[in-house]
């Protein structure tokens, strides 16, 4: 058993009274693909996003590769700044794409590339390129955002993800924006990385891809882990009532 | 410091009661020309949706007119230039009409834009549940209307009341010419000054905050 | 006529000259230092700092910008304080506009969605380059059509500046008219000579609303 990249144990978040996280465990071992599931409202996305400290947990340690993410020497909190090199070495896709209008397809993927990796501009534009063909997006390097349907918006910022050369892909409902018949250009891309064996935490409604892709599932309730295991087993077999419900609703 | 804060309570007796007159002209021409202005803007609102391409031209040359050129050359035009060809005003309705007729212009845009905000299916669905012509409008759009364009209608005005000030350079004896008055009397333009600006202040400040609160909440209501 | 051609246009055209510098410099002032008002204001999250932008912003806004050059004129004179007209015109106006620009500016970065720092502090940018990179760029284009309109207004404002003795267009109007009485001729030629600058100016401002106004796609 190696060591896992991912290490989250007893995270707990809360907005003023409104617990969100109650107390969350799991690990993540390299090549991992691990899909969180659950009806919204159940934490999954809070939870992803602490574990980038994009939300900043109440309670509860992130360990990235065996080192403490968003805690400094001496159990003090981590400011923005400090966060900047830890956050480099996770990859993160939005719901909602968040590539910056301003700048060219391109230029999103390469701007972090030189100003956050420190790579010249010819290796940075080179990286973007390549980053740009593995999501089958090369041809449109020179386009900017608003030309790009969802779908190559969103397969723009797995490039723009995977150009960190991250230890970890985060990917925050990369589907639920989208148009139906544009949600299988991204699946597919993603299916391509998990076929790479990168290293994947998963929130999505795609249960389907979960099962197919993903080599385990947390099913969360209510800020908990309801029901945990390889992906095809919970979800063809689930135990519990809540995992059962939840499933034949999504299943329609 | 205090000696100058000191100077303030000395003088308050005298400086005063002028300032506090000289505040009620600039309130009364401030007033009177932003109603004025409400007037007009309307017509050139209702001008620039009519059929006629005579009317819509006319109220467009009068916007662009107003929007380039600077109220201080329209107050010079009316109460210096008019007399010229026989128009004399008094240097009181000459600001009045000078202010009215240079913040129509903005007050047309401010209706206008409230218009447009309103989506179609609002009068669609108005019409739909059987309101009459009149009872749409006055119903249903109207109302909404009046949500949007309260905020710019105040900071309009703000923007009114301070070009009033204008008005001090065509003889007009409000806040500005007044204060001059005290400046060459008393020797202290620095105080003086300050003074008249506070009581600027103390008008328009309120009503901006008034505005943005009126502005934040019209977000709201239409999220 | 030819007193039109002779006498008239080349006062008012070398009033212009100073309405043009008055103009663009007071711009340069109004549109840089409002930007950093806007920056600390939204970003450095110190409460005093913020409150005393505030005053700032509002003492400016709600006092006739004539009231302000009258204090910054006359009353700095009075204490010894003397600056000259053009200079205390570019002032003037120049911090007035920067209460101006930096509401502008303010209201450019708070159309800006939160996915778009979220999603580069992700790829591990620190905060000063989110907002140099990534949120200032994009503040400003959204800013660009309202920084227009006051760039137009300003235009027309600078004619207060007669009133302490810049000599600009409004300025050499009133000392021809003194000198040859010729009213109505005089002032309608600085009107049209105003729309004559605003009219290019306010084509510009229109080109930019259509090209970036309301085209906030995040």
């Amino acid at each position: 058993m190696s060591n896992p990249i991912l290490s989250v144990s007893g995270l707990h978040k809360s907005y003023g009274a409104v617990e969100v996280l109650k107390g969350i465990d799991f690990e993540v071992s390299p090549g991992e693909k691990i899909a969180l599931l659950g009806p919204s409202g159940s934490g999954k996305s809070t939870c992803l996003r602490c574990v980038n400290f994009l939300e900043t947990p109440t309670r509860g340690e992130i360990l990235l590769d065996g080192e403490r993410v968003g805690v400094g020497s001496g159990g003090r909190a981590m400011n923005n700044r400090d966060l900047a090199p830890q956050r480099a070495q996770m990859g993160m896709v939005f719901q909602g794409f968040n590539l910056w209008p301003h700048l060219s397809v391109r230029d999103n993927i390469a701007i972090a590339v030189r100003k956050v990796q420190k790579s010249s501009a010819a290796e940075a534009r080179d990286l973007a390129e390549a980053m740009l063909a593995k999501v089958h997006m090369a041809e449109k390097a020179d386009a900017m955002p608003g030309q790009l349907s969802g779908g190559q918006q969103q397969r723009v910022a797995i490039a723009r993800a995977l150009a960190q050369r991250p230890k970890l892909m985060l990917f925050d409902e990369p589907t639920s924006a989208l148009d139906p018949e544009l949600v299988g250009e991204v699946l597919n891309v993603m299916h391509e990385l998990a076929d790479e064996g990168r290293t994947m935490l998963i929130v999505t409604h795609e249960i389907a891809f979960a099962r197919d892709v993903a080599d385990r599932v947390l099913f969360l309730y209510d800020g908990v882990i309801e029901e945990e295991g390889p992906a095809r087993q919970v979800i063809e077999t689930p135990q519990k009532d809540r995992t059962k419900a939840f499933l034949s609703r999504m299943n329609g | 410091m205090f000696e100058f804060l000191s100077v303030f309570v000395q003088y308050a007796d005298q400086w005063g009661p002028r300032l506090a007159e000289a505040a009620v002209v600039s309130a009364r021409i401030s007033l009177l020309g932003f109603a004025l202005a409400a007037v007009v803007g309307l017509v050139l609102a209702l001008m620039q949706d009519a059929s006629s391409a005579l009317l819509r031209g006319v109220a467009k040359g009068y916007v662009i007119f107003f929007r380039g050129v600077p109220v201080l050359a329209i107050l010079f035009l009316i109460y210096f230039g008019l007399p010229g060809i026989g128009v004399v005003f008094d240097a009181e309705p000459a600001a009045v009409v000078g202010l009215g007729l240079a913040f129509a212009a903005q007050m047309a845009e401010v209706y206008r834009a409230g218009l447009s905000a309103i989506p179609k299916g609002q009068w669609e669905a108005a019409r739909s549940v059987g309101f009459l012509p009149g009872q749409v409008l006055f119903l249903i759009i109207l109302p909404q209307v009046a949500r949007i364009v309260a905020a710019p209608v105040i900071v309009t005005f703000v923007a009114l009341l301070k070009d009033s000030s204008l008005a001090s350079l065509i003889t007009v004896n409000e806040l500005v010419l007044e204060g001059r008055a005290l400046a060459t009397e008393y020797f202290l333009p620095l105080h003086i000054y300050i003074w008249v600006g506070v009581m600027y202040f103390i008008i328009a400040f309120p009503l901006s905050m008034l505005a943005k609160l009126l502005s934040r909440r019209a977000r709201l209501g239409t999220r | 006529m030819e007193f039109l051609t002779s006498t008239i246009l080349p006062g008012l055209l070398t009033g212009a000259t100073v309405t043009i510098t008055v103009t663009l410099a007071s711009l340069t002032i109004a549109a840089t230092l409002g930007f950093l008002l806007a920056l600390v204001r939204e970003f450095s999250g110190l409460r005093l700092l913020n409150f005393a932008i505030d005053a700032y912003v509002e003492y400016l806004r709600n006092i006739p910008a004539l009231s302000h050059l009258f204090i910054l004129y006359f009353g700095l004179a009075s204490i010894g304080f003397a600056i000259t007209s053009i200079p205390a015109a570019i002032i003037g106006l120049g911090l007035v506009g920067s209460a101006v620009t930096c509401d502008i500016y303010r209201s450019g970065f708070s159309a800006l969605g939160k996915g778009q720092s979220e999603a580069a502090l992700a790829v591990g940018m620190t905060p000063m380059q989110v907002i140099w990179l990534i949120l200032s760029p994009q503040a400003f284009r959204v800013a660009l059509p309202p920084l227009g309109n006051y760039a137009l207004q300003l235009l027309k404002d600078t004619s207060v500046v007669s009133a302490i003795a810049a000599p600009e267009i409004m300025f050499y109007a009133r000392s021809m008219v003194t000198s040859t009485f010729q009213t109505t001729l005089i002032y309608s030629s600085a009107a049209l000579l105003y729309l004559a600058m605003s009219l290019p100016l306010a084509w510009g401002v229109a080109r930019l609303e259509k090209r970036f106004g309301g085209a906030t796609d995040v």
